[in-house]
């Protein structure tokens, strides 16, 4: 059996195809799947080859097959998977002469496209295509499913889940990395570990890119890592070009001596990819099996190491100590519970970058409020987040439902937040960690409540990592939080947990986590008793305390105490950070501009100055008739009389929008209204993934007080339309960048004016003209962004009329 | 100025004006951040080329039907087939200006447009280095959607070069190119050495443009 011989017995791959299939005259652009159909013998000639040279594991011809690529080859994807299958099989027959047991490898590529939100393929459409081919391959015989070449941890990701859900074959996976470990699409070796181990592959490693020797000092990485057997599957050698020609040049006796370094490196399963022929193969066997060690390969060594990941970046905690960002969260913050209710997810994305910006390793997403659905807003804010983010994610909820929803469409290995030692909670919480994998935190807390003393807490911990275990989910994945209680109820309660917390390390071993700053609720001067608080928690021990990373107590305080124990060498961080910090002169020379001015000038910090002083004695309304208005027209008419550029018009509308927050602020606290606003509609059409140019035209008509609904990139004209009737809007405004998606914009438009006739539509993008606007039967043209304002201004003034 | 900040003024709308301190500033700024986000990546090849009576190019497995590339493509026997990108990393950064400061996400998207067109000049010197041991000279690049070169033979460019896989350069369903700082682009091979008529920009028939480059 298979997965009874992994990680024990050297394994062979075959060989490129590929090369193969060109030589027998494949064209560049053709899809080589299809040959499994039209040149049979010639397949399985290539396939017996292999195993006549001693592979154990031979692919089928699948590296493509999959409805996307195929969807205009007018070709059936079950004829050709079923017959790549077959023709294995068939090989298998013809070519395996000293009866070893040999197995078919349903070969999978990655989808060729990229995926949302920088593509536009769905994870769920790329879940899809893979799950088609990967059962049919299953029905036809294959012995286990082999995803390669793949340079996108999200794609891999959809493509491990499609395998572990439909089939119960084994699953191998390997990524492409670049000289320098990296992925095409950023990701290092550690955070690609990260992620398969956790989606509990069977194998993984390294193919295609590069030849043996490049692939050494990433297999070296890998190695440190993984716990996994690993696989390596180099070309024969760096691609190369002659006459228009692609060709590898690394002779089979040289890529064979590699290979077997490789071996004693601690490769498990090794073949070749491109430009390897069965010739490279059979001298790879013969010199391996020369090796002492064969047959028998070098078992992967179990690592401890506690990881989280995101698609480009691996954090690993119970090293130096790692600070969870907790700002995302609606608990005691109006703020940001407005921005859940009113659908803001703008405020909730610069919540996270901002913390990272400061300091952050991981963030903590929490967006849990009673009146909102949890689960589809725990979706959009983890997709936005991992879209201009690469912090790994902390998945902050109670609701199981929001959990795996999340934690499935998470690019990454997530920290979970929480499961607890009652039972219920931890068969909610464990199976999702054993699909999707991830590090949960485990709370001390069960059926009885939080243990008064230290011993109790730690005896929970032990329950949870225990029951884990049932699962197969080892204590490196489990960190536990021995909670802080405030000291304003129980003046032993930071005794308890400070003790609890050096137990818990030292009894298991495992990594903790801590809300810190629950410690001084109820006090005054929450900050000092809570930075000095952290700064003890990280002494007993404290692998990653969740925290207000915006707050320079505390920030101060973990980067003292880096220092201070010897995780900060030559005290870099420290001084990077602290060296130097004067009030900076600059702002002090326009420190008295006013606020027109300094909107005006596009001076956010200038802006933000002003409005602070001139709230305390100007009512808000007058400030944005007398101040922000003025300003804003001033700067609007000269950029439309070509004194000013579109930078500047934009520094001016963020300072604008910086202002505008304060004056929002002041306006609720003085319990006023806010003015009614008109509503817009904004989309970048279906099939256009530019939002450039409708991000610009939403800051500005933000700025002349417009409520924006913004839909997004690729919207479909029904969602355009179901927005406009549930909001009842009278105006859409409509992005295209490209010819060819044009024509959604002018579908778009059609559906509007039939479906809600009192709806205008105004459009904007590089490839229209004001007579292509009038032939799609837009209502308006806006040449640039103000062109828009203007419209929208007169509009609504009109239909108020 | 440098050439590149120069470019990057023209794609921000500046036309012949002056840019202010402050952009300038934030251009240099950026291209300072691209320096050290973009990952530049290029994929060529050489085919065959064929031009028949009736205006049509072949090249390799592709069929194209343009005037304007047919005129590019006069006396050349080969075409240069390419494909290259700055990387997602851009996009990525790109999507986080959008989202925290919008001036700053149009300066980095003039500058990124700026950068790669310096990536490809230099590409093409280099490439044309190559040719010309065999006795091939360049014409100047022509991409999809130049012209009435459609930009649907962008599919075709990609999977010719195999460029999903060997520099991670997709495209979606409308033809876009994903990382969308990227660009394909066929270079005609010819044995004579002509000087290389003004293309690009100044050939354009769009003489309104307000992005147009003044010569």
């Amino acid at each position: 059996m298979l997965l009874e011989r992994l990680g024990k017995e050297l394994l062979f791959f075959d060989g490129g195809t590929g090369t193969l299939l060109q030589e027998k005259g494949l064209k560049p652009g053709e899809l080589p799947e299809v040959w499994n159909l039209e040149h049979t013998e010639e397949m399985i000639d290539i396939h017996r080859r292999y195993f006549e040279a001693g592979s154990d594991i031979v692919l089928s011809n699948t590296f493509g097959a999959n409805a996307l690529k195929f969807k205009a080859s007018g070709c059936d994807i079950e004829d050709v998977v079923t017959a790549a299958v077959v023709n294995v099989k068939e090989a298998a027959q013809l070519g395996v002469h000293d009866g070893r047991e040999v197995y078919t490898g349903l070969d999978i590529g990655p989808t060729g496209k990229l995926l949302k939100p920088m593509g536009d393929l769905s994870f769920e459409d790329a879940y899809a295509a893979f799950r088609e081919t990967m059962v049919i391959g299953e029905a036809a015989g294959a012995d286990l499913i082999h995803i390669e070449t793949m340079s996108d941890t999200y794609e891999v990701k959809a493509a491990v889940l499609a395998a572990k859900e439909n089939t119960k074959l084994p699953v191998f996976a390997t990524m492409i990395f670049d000289g320098k470990g990296k992925l095409l699409t950023g990701g290092d070796v550690s955070s690609v570990v990260a992620l398969l181990e956790g989606l509990r592959v069977d194998a993984l490693g390294i193919n295609c890119g590069m030849g043996p020797e490049q692939m050494m000092p990433v297999l070296e990485e890998i190695l440190k890592v993984s716990s996994l057997p690993v696989i390596v599957k180099p070309n024969a050698g760096l691609p190369k070009q002659r006459d228009g020609e692609v060709y590898y040049d690394v002779r089979p006796e040289e890529f064979a001596g590699l290979m077997a370094e490789i071996v004693k490196m601690g490769a498990c399963l090794v073949g070749g990819c491109c430009g390897t022929t069965p010739e490279h193969i059979r001298e790879m066997v013969r010199q391996i099996k020369n090796t002492a060690l064969f047959p028998k390969c070098i078992r992967p060594v179990k690592k401890k190491d506690t990881v989280v990941s995101s698609y480009g970046k691996a954090v690993f905690l119970g090293r130096k100590p790692v600070i969870i960002g907790e700002r995302i969260n609606p608990t005691g913050k109006k703020r940001f519970k407005q921005a859940l209710k009113e659908d803001d997810l703008d405020y909730i994305v610069k919540e996270g970058i901002s913390q990272q910006d400061n300091g952050a390793h991981i963030l903590d997403v929490n967006v849990g409020l009673p009146d909102i659905d949890e689960k589809s807003m725990m979706v959009r804010v983890v997709k936005e987040l991992q879209s201009v983010s690469n912090l790994p994610l902390q998945i902050d909820t109670v609701d199981a439902g929001a959990m795996d929803a999340a934690m499935r469409i998470y690019n990454g290995k997530p920290m979970v937040n929480s499961v607890n030692g009652k039972q219920e909670e931890m068969d909610k919480v464990f199976p999702l960690i054993k699909k999707y994998g991830g590090v949960a935190v485990g709370l001390t807390i069960d059926e009885d409540g939080i243990p008064d003393t230290a011993e109790g807490r730690v005896k929970i911990a032990g329950k949870i990592i225990e029951e884990a275990e049932k699962y197969g989910i080892d204590k490196k994945d489990i960190v536990i939080d021995v909670l802080a209680m405030t000291i304003s109820s129980d003046p032993g309660g930071a005794e308890t947990t400070l003790e609890a917390l050096k137990a818990v390390r030292e009894t298991y071993g495992v990594c903790t986590v801590l809300g810190v700053s629950n410690i001084s609720f109820g006090l005054p001067f929450r900050p000092a008793v809570n930075s000095t608080f952290y700064t003890m928690a990280m002494q007993n021990g404290l692998s990653a305390g969740i925290i207000n990373p915006m707050s320079e107590d505390m920030m101060r305080s973990y980067y003292s105490y880096c220092a201070l124990a010897g995780y900060d060498k030559n005290c870099e961080e420290f001084i990077r950070r602290y060296s130097g910090r004067k009030v900076e002169d600059v702002l002090r020379k326009d420190a008295k501009l006013t606020l027109k001015e300094a909107v005006m000038k596009g001076l956010k910090e200038e802006a933000y100055q002003a409005v602070r002083r001139m709230v305390k004695d100007k009512a808000p309304l007058s400030i944005i008739n007398e101040e922000m208005i003025p300003a804003l027209d001033e700067v609007g008419k000269g950029f439309e009389t070509g004194k000013i550029f579109l930078p500047q018009l934009l520094m001016s509308a963020d300072a604008a929008k910086i202002a505008f927050a304060v004056i929002k602020e002041a306006l609720s606290e003085s319990g006023s209204e806010e003015q009614k606003k008109d509503k817009v509609i904004l989309a970048t059409v279906k099939g256009d993934i530019h939002d450039i140019g409708k991000n610009i035209v939403k800051v500005l008509l933000e700025n002349y007080s417009f409520a924006v609904i913004d839909l997004g990139k690729d919207v479909p004209p029904e969602t355009v339309l179901d927005t406009a009737v549930r909001e009842d809007v009278r105006l859409v405004g409509l992005s295209a960048l490209m010819t060819t998606t044009v024509v959604s914009m002018e579908e778009t438009i059609a559906l509007l004016h039939k479906e809600k006739p009192d709806c205008k539509v105004m459009v904007g993008g590089a490839v229209l003209n004001q007579e292509y606007a009038d032939r799609i039967g837009a209502d308006f043209y806006g040449k640039d962004a103000m062109q828009s304002v203007y419209y929208a201004k007169e509009l609504f003034a009109g239909q108020k009329q | 100025m440098e050439r590149m900040e120069k470019e990057a003024v023209r794609y921000l709308g500046y036309g012949s004006c002056e840019a202010d301190d402050s952009t300038i500033r934030m251009i240099r700024e950026i291209f300072g951040e691209l320096r050290k986000t973009a990952k530049k990546r290029i994929v060529y090849r050489v085919f065959e080329l064929h031009r028949t009576e009736d205006m049509r190019i072949g090249i390799g497995t592709m069929q194209i039907e343009s005037r304007s590339l047919f005129k590019n493509l006069k006396g050349c026997e080969k075409a240069v087939l390419l494909g290259a990108t700055l990387g997602i990393e851009v996009d990525i950064l790109l999507k986080r200006y959008s989202c925290t400061d919008m001036a700053r996400a149009v300066v980095l998207q003039a500058c990124a447009a700026a950068f790669l067109e310096e990536y490809l000049d230099g590409c093409q010197i280099e490439i044309a280095k190559e040719t010309a041991e065999k006795g091939y000279y360049p014409r100047p690049r022509f991409s999809p959607g130049y012209g009435d070169f459609s930009i649907l033979h962008q599919g075709d460019i990609l999977a010719m070069l195999d460029a999903p896989r060997r520099i991670g350069l997709t495209m979606t369903e409308g033809s876009m190119l994903t990382p969308s700082k990227s660009v394909t682009a066929l270079i005609g091979l010819g044995r004579q050495q002509e000087n290389c008529p003004v293309e690009g920009c100044e050939a354009c028939e769009k003489k309104d443009c307000p992005y147009r480059r003044c010569s």
